[in-house]
């Protein structure tokens, strides 16, 4: 029982950091511009 | 390298549209890759400056990066216009000066890398940033505010063309709307992706032999992720449900959010007495499938009316103020006052309303009143912005809009229409009207056939109500609608057509009536040159008018294609262009300037006038657009009634209709007339379509039940229009009404198969045996199905 209190809670932290992640991706602005992301990849230096 | 001067006349033969090179290989210009004269290396005197700049500044690895995309083209540099730029420039509070810009030209990745490159080597800039979604630069420098041309002239010379673009209030608000959308998206899935874990562990205890104290650990972990996640994720849907509420409707949302809250706490209430049939999961993932469908709905609109507004951005320029000392100041059309003095060139678009002071212009005012033919404007004439000068420079003073009687008139139609066109009730509002109640009575009924006719107590009862409520929460049924629409709305933003409102599919579907009006919307929104019969003069012509933005000039440039330049060309406001050769001066201009006295035919004209040789004219006139007769043709083929409504003179429009094939043409319709005769014809049952450009077609453009412009339209029309097309040709209407119907089809099959699930599980959940991940498979299901039906459309087009 023990060991499930556990499992559960380092899933929930991962996916939750996950969560954060894509939260702090979003307020940064990077869903902006998807397109341009796309061919950035490729030149910038 | 230095500038490569062409030999004059060039030794080209000019066919109709294309230059083809009589000996020598063909070489092509190293910077634009069009085919140049003959022994050049660039075409014009443009591209040889945009290269030795690219080259000058260490970035020639932007023709190798052009290559990934091999149909792109680098632009053509122009004669650029020069924009008030001081008036938009932005003081941020570090100090720093920001400037936001719509920029045209750009086709790949190349472009904005080059852009950004170019920028940052320009001293004092902080920060450029090309948005390739949205063609829009954020330039960010340090220095001072005059900078600013400075900078954007080292954009322009490289062919891009950058206008200053106010990034509205209204703009920003859309994006908060996407942006809460999103993180909501976020924690739906989020949610649904834990409580889907935690679901198939009890799932699996069933057969597995779980014990209940593990499951309804499992049940309260579910809920601790579930339940503030509804609360938030949830609350686009419980918002619109509780708006709608309040003005006596239902929408979709409204059996959405009773469901999710009703499953949500009849499962709490489940997990607190230890019982099986705890539905977190199906709740969340419910939320996570629709918000899915809103966040791309909401992008692909969004994208759409972004779209329609850096169009206009693009088209706005800039006016000559003459201030009271006499000096002449460029700057946007918005900083005008009025009373304000504001000079109108030759060949200049007239970017405020007024009264004529001085000057006697030839005025092009067919995207105002439809006129085709170009009229003598005298002193203490009205004027409107979008008309076109093609005479000599006038003077004008600045009239407020409240003044300009036609403009007023305009909005006052426009407004009375959409008052009275009513509200168009959308397939999916349509369905949850009759959807809800039903759903609701069938529970009831559940509820009462168990405890009266099998005795069941009252709470197993509630449960089984219960079970048929989450089993019919329409999320097929809710993504029916919006899964169809959004891949419609991206295929047709593919082919240049701009949807701006969501219930235009399907009003466009429905109709049976398509009016036309014929000036710019019919015929090709500016004059186009009339046949030539000699074609080496018109290639001398073009080398001429290739330097001049005279609206005449343009058109007998567009003629040749991408005519050859020549250096040295001087233009003479208001009279035409000059070249100097050996053995004189060449001129293009009006009959004075080329001192042609006996001027023949009405039509507006240029003339060419070269040493030793007669001068020769060249007419200009309103010609259909090239698939004009086809499209018309086509529609009528669809079982379409067309109409042609103009208010230009009866000649050109009866003309055009017999051109044309249209039976049923009026000529000289005022814009009340023509908004009259459109709500007849709704009264008289009849859908319309109406496809027009002008300022005076904007009230029968809000009459209509559903509306087409193309980007050439008045600012007005564009902004009631429902549907926005680019480019030359009319097809766009044919694919537009072509995809709505087929759309139309779509989400009524989908909300056939929606419908079609919820009559199989209906009787299965009334009778107990739903179990939660049934719920749950079917739930899904239900939806992929709904989804991968839509996604047949793209192949429509």
């Amino acid at each position: 029982m023990n060991v499930m209190l556990w499992l559960i809670l380092a899933s929930l932290t991962v996916a939750g950091g996950g969560l954060a992640v894509f939260i702090w991706s979003l307020r940064a602005g990077q869903y902006e511009d998807l397109k341009g992301a796309s061919s950035r990849i490729l030149f910038d230096d | 390298m230095t500038a490569g001067i062409l030999p004059f006349p060039p030794k080209v033969a000019i066919s109709d549209r294309s230059v083809a090179i009589s000996d020598r290989s063909v070489a092509l210009c190293r910077h634009c890759g069009e085919v140049c004269a003959d022994g050049a290396v660039f075409c014009c005197a443009g591209c040889d400056a945009a290269f030795q700049a690219i080259t000058g500044m260490g970035l020639d690895d932007y023709y190798q990066r052009r290559l990934l995309d091999p149909a792109a083209r680098a632009p053509r540099p122009e004669v650029a216009e020069r924009f008030d730029l001081q008036g938009s420039v932005r003081t941020q509070p570090d100090g720093a000066f920001a400037l936001n810009l719509a920029v045209d030209g750009v086709q790949c990745g190349a472009c904005v890398w080059l852009i950004e490159q170019v920028l940052a080597r320009q001293p004092g800039v902080q920060q450029a940033r090309v948005n390739m979604t949205s063609c829009r630069l954020t330039l960010v420098w340090r220095g001072t505010a005059a900078m600013a041309p400075l900078l954007v002239s080292s954009v322009e010379r490289l062919g891009y063309r950058l206008v200053p673009y106010d990034p509205g209030a209204r703009q920003q608000s859309v994006d908060r709307t996407g942006r809460a959308l999103l993180r909501a998206l976020a924690v739906a899935g989020f949610a649904a992706g834990n409580v889907m874990l935690l679901s198939i562990g009890v799932w699996a205890g069933i057969t597995e032999g779980m014990g209940p104290a593990t499951r309804t650990l499992l049940h309260w972990v579910s809920a601790l992720i579930s339940m503030p996640a509804i609360a938030y994720a949830g609350q686009p849907f419980f918002r619109s449900a509780l708006n709608a509420l309040r003005h006596r409707r239902t929408n979709m949302d409204v059996p959405i959010s009773v469901g999710v809250l009703l499953v949500t706490a009849m499962s709490l209430v489940e997990t607190i007495e230890g019982g099986t049939h705890a539905y977190f999961d199906s709740a969340v993932t419910l939320l996570f499938f629709l918000l899915i469908g809103r966040v791309l709905d909401h992008r692909a609109r969004g994208m759409a009316r972004a779209t329609a507004e850096r169009l206009l951005a693009l088209r706005e320029a800039d006016v000559t103020i003459i201030q009271p000392d006499g000096a002449l100041r460029r700057a946007g059309a918005k900083s005008v006052a009025i009373g304000d003095r504001v000079l109108v060139g030759m060949g200049e678009r007239i970017g405020v309303d007024g009264v004529i002071a001085s000057g006697q212009g030839l005025l092009d005012t067919s995207l105002v009143t439809g006129e085709s033919l170009p009229e003598p404007a005298v002193v203490g004439e009205k004027v409107f912005a979008g008309m076109v000068n093609l005479g000599a420079a006038i003077t004008l003073r600045a009239t407020a809009i409240g003044e300009a009687t036609l403009l007023a008139e305009m909005a006052g139609l426009i407004d009375a229409a959409e008052g009275r066109r009513g509200r168009f009730v959308a397939l999916a509002d349509r369905v949850a009207r009759a959807y809800a109640p039903a759903v609701h009575l069938c529970a009831l009924a559940t509820f009462l056939f168990w405890v009266f006719a099998m005795g069941a107590s009252p709470g197993e009862a509630l449960l089984t109500a219960c079970a048929v409520l989450i089993i019919t929460c329409p999320c097929a049924l809710a993504l029916a609608v919006p899964a169809a629409q959004v891949i419609a709305t991206g295929a047709l933003f593919g082919r240049g057509i701009l949807l701006k409102s969501g219930t235009a599919l399907e009003r466009l579907a429905a109709i049976d009536t398509v009016v036309f009006d014929k000036t710019g919307t019919l015929s090709e929104p500016e004059l186009v040159l009339l046949e030539v019969s000699d074609s080496c003069e018109l290639a001398l012509a073009a080398t001429l008018a290739v330097s001049s933005r005279h609206p005449l000039a343009r058109a007998l440039a567009a003629r040749v294609g991408r005519p050859v330049s020549a250096n040295g060309v001087v233009e003479h406001p208001g009279e035409g262009l000059s070249l100097a050769i050996p053995d004189g001066e060449i001129r293009l201009g009006s009959a004075a300037f080329c001192n042609v006295t006996n001027e023949v035919g009405s039509e507006p004209a240029l003339w060419l006038r070269r040493p030793g040789h007669a001068p020769v004219r060249f007419g200009f006139a309103e010609a259909l657009r090239f698939d004009a007769v086809d499209t018309v043709a086509r529609l009528s083929g669809m079982g379409l009634d067309v109409r042609l409504m103009s208010g230009d003179r009866e000649e050109p429009v009866r003309r055009a209709a017999e051109a044309l094939g249209i039976a049923s043409w009026r000529a000289r319709f005022r814009p009340d007339a023509k908004m009259a005769e459109i709500e007849r014809l709704q009264t008289q049952g009849s859908r319309v379509l109406m496809v027009g450009d002008g300022l005076n077609d904007g009230p029968c453009l809000a009459a209509a039940s559903v509306s087409m412009s193309p980007s050439t339209a008045a600012e007005i029309s564009q902004n009631v229009a429902d549907l926005v097309f680019q480019g030359h040709g009319l097809a766009p209407v044919l694919m537009a009404i072509t995809m709505a119907r087929r759309t139309q089809s779509v989400m009524r099959q989908n909300v056939g198969l929606a419908i079609g699930y919820n009559l199989l599980v209906v009787p299965v959940a009334a009778a107990g045996y739903v179990t939660p991940w049934l719920a749950a498979a079917a739930m899904s299901l239900s939806s992929l199905l709904v989804m991968a039906n839509s996604l047949r459309l793209r192949r429509t087009l």
